[in-house]
């Protein structure tokens, strides 16, 4: 969590220094089918994250020998767009996105049935265009989106949120200098329906009591998550029916 | 880009043989689910580091070594020396680790390494500044995987540990920002000792200190890394599967009981 001064990250009233409660979402909008020539793609706005995910495939596994017999290869790349940050971030990837395209790509692949699409492959990419803490989680958000979008079949959306420790109080998804200033970030992605966490990671410093907080207040929010998830891509395909005339279409299953 | 691993080299009926017996609470080395493998740790094993440590688990060997050398801070942290680490899966240690820059399984162990020690601040970087702004201390801690059997980032993060209570560096004075080092030397400024711990799913059994058949069958693993004062420091989910949120709270409360034998038994080496 780096140098800390002391800063005050909750006032009297109790709220953020976005005016935020304790366990309160920055606003969050989400649209999918933004690219023309991806298979699947989305946007998320999260905060003042801007990330846009698109997936290709499955297509023909290249190179050949990475092929498996059995399930597609899932490859995910998450890349930070060199503007996206207040210093500029050189374009070569860093340690630090090599670890989160693999948790992210962990996070993903449980939720995609890929044993249907044996010697190929489904290619995630993740562009942050602008980073306000809290982007790997986001960009799971978007990037399950786009699978769907890409009418890959999926167990389950993944819906992935923040809890965190700042000024030795839990609280729901910490804004940029919340995970500066703060005490502790736990980012997770969840799928509701499974009960099941695909990712996890923790720094900073928690009690067991607080974390098993934290872990809670970032399920529930997941669970929020996961329905705006919903609206957003029955709206997309809500679009398309009206522009396709039909009068009677069945209802897209998400 | 980060893709889905070859399958283990694992032949499925040995897999199969392996996970039958976690499921019945038994494991492949007769130790029960929760019992980790014979830890040894050596202290010191190569003089020319500031600080090394050599430790066995089970089969498992990691060899971590310290350097101290100056550097430049950083611009956010112009008072506190730099604390690096680095992980190198050595070609010798097992027959897939290919030579070439670290692969995203050796960033990973590194970087969780790395933040146990970061985020439990085990090390008063403030008392490596030599300059502010100017001039620090770099503390380099390179992990060397020798042999592989499994659970390689609780060895690695014991070696760190070991090798960072080992180290020494020559005390210093500084006079118009420059550096005077005596004769005389001294620990490095640690005040906190993280101990990482993994457990792994297989089925719906967890067991901790996965061998590397077990590691082969396992649906996904988390290590709990905890301080002195069982606060949790850092955590990491990998693999493919799935916890449930009860699991994980499960595991953390293990992790940190199992954590404190282990600390006890790293500090137990230091004079």
């Amino acid at each position: 969590m780096g140098h800390k001064e002391q800063v005050r990250l909750i006032d009297d009233n109790g709220l953020r220094v976005d005016g935020r409660k304790l366990d309160q979402l920055r606003p969050i909008k989400l649209e999918v089918g933004v690219l023309d020539k991806a298979d699947g793609s989305a946007y998320i706005e999260h905060g003042r994250n801007k990330i846009l995910a698109a997936v290709f495939g499955p297509r023909e596994a290249h190179p050949k020998h990475i092929a498996l017999a059995d399930r597609a290869v899932v490859r995910c790349r998450y890349h930070m767009a060199p503007f996206s940050t207040d210093e500029r971030k050189s374009p070569a990837p860093s340690r630090r996105e090599l670890e989160l395209s693999k948790v992210i790509r962990e996070s993903l692949e449980p939720s995609i049935m890929s044993e249907y699409f044996p010697r190929s492959t489904i290619d995630i990419f993740i562009e942050v265009l602008q980073a306000d803490a809290g982007t790997r989680c986001a960009g799971i958000t978007s990037a399950s989106l786009a699978l769907a979008d890409a009418g890959i079949p999926l167990r389950e959306l993944v819906a992935a949120c923040a809890a965190g420790k700042i000024d030795g109080k839990v609280v729901l998804d910490l804004s940029d200098i919340e995970d500066k200033k703060g005490d502790a970030d736990l980012p997770i992605a969840f799928m509701p329906k499974s009960n099941a966490i695909g990712l996890l990671q923790m720094d900073g410093s928690m009690t067991e009591e607080e974390l098993g907080q934290a872990l809670e207040m970032s399920v529930n929010a997941c669970r929020t998550i996961y329905d705006m998830q919903r609206d957003a891509l029955r709206s997309k395909y809500h679009v398309e029916r009206e522009e396709s005339g039909a009068e009677e279409v069945a209802e897209v299953k998400v | 880009m980060s893709a889905t691993h070859q399958p283990p080299p694992l032949a499925k009926l040995e897999q199969k043989t392996v996970q039958e017996l976690i499921l019945k609470g038994k494991r492949v080395d007769e130790r029960g689910p929760l019992d980790y493998r014979p830890l040894t740790i050596m202290l010191g094993t190569v003089e020319k580091a500031n600080g090394s440590a050599e430790v066995h688990l089970g089969k498992t060997r990691v060899l971590t070594g310290v350097k101290i050398q100056t550097g430049t801070p950083f611009e956010d942290t112009p008072n506190e020396g730099i604390l690096t680490v680095n992980a190198e899966f050595v070609p010798l240690a097992y027959p897939t680790f290919e030579t070439g820059p670290p692969d995203e399984d050796a960033i990973e162990l590194a970087r969780v390494v790395d933040r146990g020690i970061r985020e439990s601040k085990a090390i008063d970087l403030q008392k490596l500044c030599i300059d502010p702004g100017k001039k620090v201390f770099v503390v380099f801690v390179d992990i060397y995987i020798l042999d592989h059997d499994g659970n390689l980032i609780d060895a690695a993060g014991l070696a760190a540990l070991g090798a960072l209570v080992n180290a020494t560096m020559h005390e210093f004075e500084v006079k118009n920002g420059e550096i005077k080092y005596k004769d005389s030397k001294m620990s490095l400024p640690m005040q906190n000792y993280p101990v990482p711990i993994t457990t792994v799913k297989v089925g719906n059994s967890v067991i901790v200190d996965p061998c590397l058949e077990e590691e082969q069958v396992m649906s996904c693993r988390l290590t709990v890394t905890t301080d002195k004062n069982d606060n949790v420091c850092a955590m990491q989910k990998g693999g493919l599967g799935v916890f449930s949120p009860e699991e994980i709270k499960q595991v953390v409360s293990s992790s940190i009981q199992k954590s404190r034998d282990l600390r006890e038994k790293v500090l137990s080496k230091v004079n």
